[in-house]
């Protein structure tokens, strides 16, 4: 049987085809009209894995674009999925940390990979991804240079977790004439912060396995494995996390 | 979805009554207007007059009231300001005396701004549950009887009194056997419906009508069981939702967990199950009235270990399957002692716990409803391999 799994998600889309290993993968901007994202996906990864559209089972959507899918046969929301992802990965994962494009999530595991407990941020976008690129944008820096200008500098304090307020805050810091360096560290500082506040709502027990697009990035992971004490898994390909389960989740039931 | 035949009459109470309260005013009767159940309705209905529920439980009013309160106040004293400052709460308009209760720092003050625009009489609550706390509270009991009595031109009798509790008892009665009949599973009702019944049983002038109405509901519901009609199949998710206030108008919650495939078979809260329990009706009643209502197990009150036994012994009397403790942002005590509960509904019902801040507008509906449908897809796991 071969099950697909589409991660409809605020920034990306992902789409993961699988027959007991993964054979194919795809990844879509999801712009203006996430239901076309989905189906791009979807066929860029029935594509990759040269097969039919005919042959394929289960085809599970998770993430918030889920509801827009007609070819959806069953739709899981991306907290069961990014834990059974992750299990998958890292059968011993007990804790998944996601970060994804507008909330983050600490999800608990039991020994079995089922879901015990998980904690999502707010209506705030306070330790998100989207968080992550308005400060980048700020500085004039792709993400992944957020990330390399981090590692060279000491964090200076941000008190600001909002994204309007922060923004404001990195701004005065600019003109003050704070480096850049420290300012990103500040930046990744505080979505580190952000993590290890909710991740002290939920039973936090390791294996600890990091998924979700922000988890590419090597200095991120390193400074919110500093902050939480604690060894990061990181997934090949952390993106597609939340598909893979889904697919997973297809493929089981 | 087939609906027992005296809902619909239920549904239609709250517009119904505020044309019969208005027309008992104009034959004379007087109307006092309670915002909590702290408010001894007894000592209403001992005085010859009507108690009503004021409104407070839409979004509506928030914008106007935020014109006055800080924004990031609880929703519920929002709405309450609002609706009285625009005039739009019937109910608060024909009111001739707001009964109020220290109850959170938030309700004080804004009772504050309320006591200007009628006449209002704040009852000093004592925030733990000991002897002197009772001994005070008996205290304040005693002044708004006399409030009452001055206010009103009556004398509160204690047989007055006794007839009071025993009335209002019967509706605590009437209220428990009709949240009972969701301890058949499936339920026969959904908490939606079931909300809208205790929310409008709640403005009804005469309180033998209400009594009798949600008896026959009741019946018919338990009938309804019996056959194994419902909306739901006996495996449904079974929710019990804790925590603050809510009414029709504050029901997002329980809508989208009905949306997403949950069945809410207990409220746990004020105008539900914390309400139950009866009043004694043997010795002084005063002193009866005032030990019933400090034992109410409010977040306000400290330590208030009522309520964690409270939602544990519910959670097994309707086979709760997960507990959603409800917190209005802005409300500090439910949100602090949602900790609390968390792990005690873990250590002892050993349920899923999800607690869940937010106000009365829309704008999370679908970061709710993402959270809500996980927290049904763990029990929904846990129930299958169970």
């Amino acid at each position: 049987m071969i099950s697909v799994g589409i991660d409809i998600g605020s920034t990306a889309t992902k789409a993961v085809v699988f027959d007991g290993r993964i054979i194919g993968k795809a990844m879509e901007i999801t712009g203006w009209d996430p239901k076309e994202a989905g189906y791009r996906a979807f066929r860029g990864a029935l594509d990759i894995a040269g097969i039919t559209e005919d042959r394929v089972g289960p085809i599970v959507g998770t993430g918030y674009g889920r509801i827009s899918l007609p070819i959806l046969t069953g739709k899981v929301t991306e907290i069961s999925c990014h834990a059974r992802g992750a299990h998958h990965l890292h059968p011993g994962t007990r804790t998944v940390i996601d970060i994804g494009g507008q909330d983050c999530k600490v999800i608990s595991l039991s020994d079995d990979g089922s879901v015990s407990d998980f904690i999502m941020n707010d209506k705030c976008a306070a330790g998100t991804g989207r968080f992550l690129q308005v400060m980048a944008g700020i500085l004039d820096a792709t993400l992944d240079e957020l990330g390399a200008l981090a590692a060279g500098g000491e964090p200076v304090p941000l008190s600001s977790m909002c994204t309007v307020f922060a923004e404001s805050e990195v701004i005065g810091l600019l003109a003050r004439g704070t480096g850049k360096e420290n300012i990103a560290a500040g930046i990744i500082d505080t979505i580190a912060r952000r993590i290890q506040g909710l991740a002290g709502r939920v039973p936090f027990l390791e294996t600890v396995t990091f998924t979700g697009g922000t988890a590419q990035n090597p200095h991120i992971c390193r400074i919110i494995a500093e902050r939480l004490g604690t060894r990061l898994h990181v997934p090949l390909e952390p993106q597609f996390v939340g598909a893979l389960g889904a697919a997973l989740i297809g493929w089981e039931d | 979805m087939t609906k027992a035949r005296t809902f619909s009459e239920i549904s239609t109470l709250r517009e119904r009554n505020a044309l019969a309260v208005k027309e008992a005013k104009e034959k004379g009767r007087r109307v006092v207007g309670t915002y909590c159940l702290y408010s001894p309705a007894e000592m209403v209905v001992a005085a010859g007059a009507i108690p009503v529920m004021l409104c407070g439980t839409s979004q509506n009013p928030v914008p106007a009231a935020e014109k006055v309160l800080p924004r990031n106040l609880c929703p519920l004293i929002k709405s309450s300001y609002g609706f009285a400052v625009t005039d739009t709460c019937p109910y608060f308009h024909f009111a001739d005396l707001l009964i109020a209760e220290t109850t959170c720092d938030g309700k004080k003050k804004m009772y504050e701004l309320l006591g200007e625009m009628k006449p209002l009489h704040l009852m000093q609550l004592p925030q733990v549950q000991d002897d002197a706390a009772l001994s005070y509270w008996t205290g304040e009991m005693v002044r708004l009887k006399r409030r009452m009595e001055e206010d009103f031109s009556v004398e509160i009798t204690d047989d007055r009194l006794r007839e009071a509790i025993s009335l209002v008892n019967d509706e605590r009665r009437s209220l428990k056997e009709f949240q009972d009949v969701c301890k058949y599973n499936p339920s026969p009702i959904s908490g939606m419906d079931m909300l809208t019944v205790l929310h409008n049983r709640g403005f009804t002038v005469d309180k033998r009508e209400a009594i009798e109405l949600v008896d026959r509901l009741t019946a018919e519901l338990r009938e309804m069981a019996e056959f194994g009609v419902s909306p739901f199949t006996p495996s449904t998710p079974r929710i019990l939702l804790s925590g603050v206030p809510v009414g029709i108008g504050s029901d997002k919650v329980v809508r989208l967990i009905e949306e997403c495939g949950g069945s809410v078979v207990c409220f746990e809260s004020c105008g539900a199950y914390k309400k139950v329990e009866p009043v004694e009706e043997t010795g002084d009643p005063l002193a009866a009235l005032a030990d019933r209502y400090l034992r109410i197990p409010c977040s306000c009150m400290s330590p208030n270990q009522g309520r964690l036994s409270l939602v544990e012994q519910l959670v097994r009397e309707f086979r709760a399957d997960g507990v959603v403790d409800l917190t209005w942002q802005g409300c500090h005590t439910y949100n602090i002692e949602s900790f609390s509960l968390k792990k005690h509904v873990q250590g002892t019902a050993e349920v899923p716990f999800l607690q869940i801040e937010t106000d009365y507008s829309e704008s999370d509906t679908e970061q709710l409803k993402v959270r809500i449908e996980a927290f049904l897809e763990m029990i929904n796991r846990a129930k299958r391999t169970g």
